[in-house]
């Protein structure tokens, strides 16, 4: 399909006509934009740490700076990169095009949250550039609000604001997903990533208010002493814990849940071969969601929680494991007898694959109430969210802006530099995070600014793996951002794939269809058309 | 110390063993499933290959016999985990019987330990080999978390609660002590160490160390410098309850509650006095708070415990084992 000269990027030019617009591929593109820009911002902090811990003693930067460093990590990537990342980015731009919609249901509540994202990221900038925060990302009482001495209330601003973003595109695409289909989409036909984002909103919605109004008591009881929390105020600290990881642990679901999405996708489309166990994949999705808002007490274990609740949060926590032990034994299955390709996306899903199946049952160490006492705020921890934090999320938001970026940009990349770049990030990757389980058995507590010399070594290793890391995701930017000017136009279906966005231009125009499009099967259905032009070739 | 780089910590303690028997199994099962998955891949991938530009997949929309066979495989071994995670939890926090017990009080940035004896410590535990050792913990300032590694046991040490952790040291040496509750600016400074002593050797050290005089002195001289026995009198003339026999026994609250009076209730009883009056008394008692560190109430807890046939410290100041007591209204609370 050629594409018509008038398309969602060249139709308005000038800053108004994108800071104004109404159009979800437009406010795609700019969560894409800020959402790198605090990605590099994070991964900054993220290199002071690792440079830090190259030795034992405190000698790159003094306490309180290490601790405004992880804190600021933490709270940059969490908050305003992995919750929006593949939501707000790939979830806009394909959520409309793959149900055949012309927009979301609520276009200027799309813009809104951008504006509410960008708001909530400058109040965090204000609080990192006027001397940080050093509370940790999980602000925990009663250092939080009576002890620390840092710009705590600024950030919690910043995280309040920043969450409204996150209810208002769950929001947006809950409605959209129900109202919004075009004719013969039914719940079933609708494709995986969709299924995935139906679940994360659901959890962005439920969930949200209560870190909300949670963040909200922490300013409270540091700037007007109301005794929540605080001991000495006849607060409980353990409470804040509970209303925390309440909201926290099923955000975790919020940034996997949509890169399983994309894994689904990408699977089928270089296995040229529909989903096997459509419905689990789906379904479990949505258990994910439920279950996983059940299990928050699995961080209370050593903080003296009643040793009952915890078998319930411990059960709990082993149960969400099944659903995502189903999706990967699917995923799988997918690609027997599949026509398999081992493009650049196809090789980020499979990183995926490896890396979030270690990620998971590493996961199952830390539910075993047992287990989970002596490495529970150790290295252990920090190296298994990584996994599934670094080597889902990330592993699957640069997997999905492999395969969809030609659709987004109408340009194909260099595919040899990503292939190389998504080795190097896999390598990275495990150098970086893998002796990082071996440490926290050891028993290296995290946030620790020195440590003892024994622990040396496996730092040494980790920040060599953070280095080209580094290198794997700066690859990604420059030749994405090369394939902008000087990459070859790219047809509608650059990949031979299946589905709604690929049967318009790419770049697609700014009312995705001329004509709402009237669905007859699920996506990624390769067989019917091809069998009838070559019988007996598979 | 251990080597420059090992992979695999000490085991020192009687509970180490179990902790690492849970984590070998885990690691066996992680990477059977990792090699599994990525072998899957590697051999689907290479034998499935795509042979030529149109070439498509085989269309199979799945098999309920496998979906069924994955989902109950898995919900098995996770349900087998959680089941020896759950036995290794409560091994590692019922407290047995005569347990010796010491005291804890975690700051920014130190740990101070008090013996029954009366020797203090700071950033150093001493104990010995062959003997269950509880410690009980309170927090002056924010959350702080108690580890040894090498024990493989950890509690968090909470403001305004107690909270319990026991161990059995099985080899003499020095083993890290960490804070693992982020705590602020020096949390990593926090660190010190345990030293696990023949049985001999400690009560040498015990011996050679100064003594302050034991938590129940010290309590009962602050039980008079605070004037408590003016209302807590021996009989039950006092304006307040009378203390004998109180700890470890059931308390009628007003409200009709009961509680059992363990080292929580005596606490909230000193600093927050109105919480919990008990039934047929005026709240009249002033709050403490602020008045008793964290350490001078763990000496008044330890005096009140003194006044009770059930709540005699067991192992004051010596290093053989006591008689096994009943001490089951301790181990139930958080």
């Amino acid at each position: 399909m050629e594409a018509p000269a008038l398309n969602y990027l060249n139709n308005g030019h000038g800053a108004a006509s994108w800071l104004l617009t109404k159009d979800h591929k437009r406010i795609a593109l700019l969560y894409l934009a800020s959402i790198t820009a605090f990605f590099a911002l994070g991964g900054f902090f993220a290199m002071m740490i690792r440079l830090e811990l190259l030795t034992p003693a405190g000698d790159v930067t003094s306490p309180e700076m290490y601790n405004r460093m992880f804190t600021m990590h933490g709270v940059v990537m969490v908050f305003f990169f992995l919750i929006p990342s593949i939501p707000a980015v790939l979830g806009n731009f394909l959520i409309p095009i793959m149900i055949g919609a012309k927009d979301l249901a609520f276009p200027r509540i799309n813009l809104l949250s951008w504006y509410i994202y960008v708001l909530g990221g400058l109040f965090t900038l204000v609080a990192a550039l006027s001397g940080g925060v050093d509370t940790g990302w999980t602000f925990y009482t009663p250092y939080s609000t009576a002890a620390a001495n840092s710009h705590v209330i600024t950030a919690a601003v910043g995280i309040f604001i920043t969450g409204f973003s996150s209810i208002l595109t769950g929001l947006n695409f809950i409605v959209t997903i129900h109202r919004m289909r075009a004719p013969g989409m039914t719940w079933f036909r609708l494709p995986l990533f969709v299924w995935a984002h139906y679940a994360t909103s659901l959890i962005m919605i439920l969930g949200t208010p209560v870190i909300a109004i949670t963040i909200l008591m922490v300013a409270a009881e540091r700037a007007l002493h109301l005794g929540i929390f605080d001991p000495a105020l006849g607060g409980d600290p353990v409470l804040f814990q509970h209303l925390f990881w309440f909201y926290s642990h099923p955000a975790v679901y919020i940034m996997i849940l949509p890169a399983m999405g994309v894994i689904s996708e990408v699977v089928q489309a270089f296995s040229r071969k529909n989903i096997f166990g459509y419905s689990f994949i789906a379904f479990s999705s949505l258990a994910i969601a439920v279950i996983g808002f059940l299990v928050w007490g699995h961080h209370l274990f050593v903080a003296g929680q009643s040793t009952y609740a915890g078998l319930v949060f411990s059960v709990l926590s082993f149960m969400v494991a099944v659903p995502s032990a189903i999706k990967v034994f699917n995923w799988t299955a997918t690609i027997y007898k599949g026509s398999v390709s081992l493009d650049s996306p196809m090789l980020y899903a499979f990183g995926f694959l490896g890396l979030f199946t270690i990620g998971g049952l590493t996961g199952l160490f830390l539910g075993a109430m047992g287990l989970d006492i002596h490495v529970h705020d150790t290295y252990f921890v920090v190296a298994h969210f990584h996994y599934i934090m670094v080597g889902g999320a990330i592993m699957g938001y640069l997997g999905g802006l492999h395969y969809w970026w030609p659709k987004i940009s109408g340009r194909l990349y260099s595919e040899p530099w990503a292939k190389l770049s998504a080795v190097i990030v896999f390598v990275g990757f495990n150098l970086t995070f893998f002796p990082q389980f071996i440490a926290g058995y050891i028993g290296m507590p995290r946030r620790y600014h020195v440590y003892p010399p024994e622990f040396q070594v496996l730092n040494v290793l980790s920040s060599a793996g953070a280095s080209v890391l580094a290198v794997g995701y700066v690859l990604p930017l420059i030749y994405l951002t090369y394939s902008i000017f000087a990459g070859a136009k790219s047809p509608a279906d650059p990949w031979g794939a299946k589905g709604l966005e690929w049967e318009i231009p790419s770049p697609p125009p700014t009312e995705n269809f001329g004509i709402t499009p009237i669905v007859t099967h699920g996506t990624h259905q390769y067989a019917p058309r091809i069998e009838k032009k070559e019988v007996g070739v598979v | 110390m251990p080597t420059n780089f090992p992979l695999f910590p000490q085991q020192a303690s009687a509970q180490a063993g179990q902790v690492d028997a849970i984590y070998f199994f885990m690691v066996a099962v992680t990477a059977f499933f990792a090699l599994l998955i990525a072998g899957l891949i590697v051999f689907f991938s290479v034998r499935f290959r795509r042979r030529h530009r149109d070439e498509i997949g085989v269309p199979i929309h799945g098999s309920l016999a496998l979906e069924l066979l994955w989902t109950f495989v898995p919900f098995v071994i996770a349900m087998g985990m959680f089941g020896w995670g759950a036995k290794v939890f409560f091994d590692l926090y019922r407290v047995p019987a005569g347990a010796m017990e010491i005291f804890v009080v975690g700051k920014q940035w130190m740990w101070k330990v008090q013996h029954m004896g009366g020797q203090r410590e700071i950033n150093e535990l001493h104990v010995p080999i062959g003997r269950p050792v509880k410690l009980i913990m309170g927090s002056e300032d924010v959350i702080h978390s108690f580890y040894i590694p090498a024990f493989r046991v950890k509690a968090d040490v909470i403001p305004g609660r107690y909270n319990t952790l026991w161990f059995e040291a099985t080899k003499p040496g020095t083993y890290h002590l960490f804070c693992a509750e982020y705590c602020g600016t020096k949390h990593s400074g926090m660190i010190g160490s345990v030293v696990a002593m023949e049985p001999a050797q400690y009560q040498a050290w015990l011996d050679g160390g100064p003594a302050d005089g034991t938590p129940v002195d010290a309590g009962a001289k602050l039980f008079q410098d605070l004037a408590c026995h003016t209302c807590h009198q021996q009989d039950s003339q006092g304006r307040g309850p009378v203390l004998t026999n109180l700890f470890g026994s059931q308390v009628q609250l007003q409200g009709g509650r009961t509680v059992v009076a363990d080292e929580a209730y005596i606490r909230e009883s000193i600093v927050n006095p109105q919480a919990m009056v008990k039934a047929g008394f005026q709240p009249l008692m002033p709050t403490f708070q602020g008045l008793v560190t964290e350490e001078q109430l763990l000496q008044l807890i330890s005096y009140v415990r003194s006044l009770s046939d059930a709540g005699a410290a067991p192992g004051a100041g010596t290093a053989a084992p006591t008689q096994p007591q009943d001490r089951s209204t301790l181990e139930n609370k958080r």
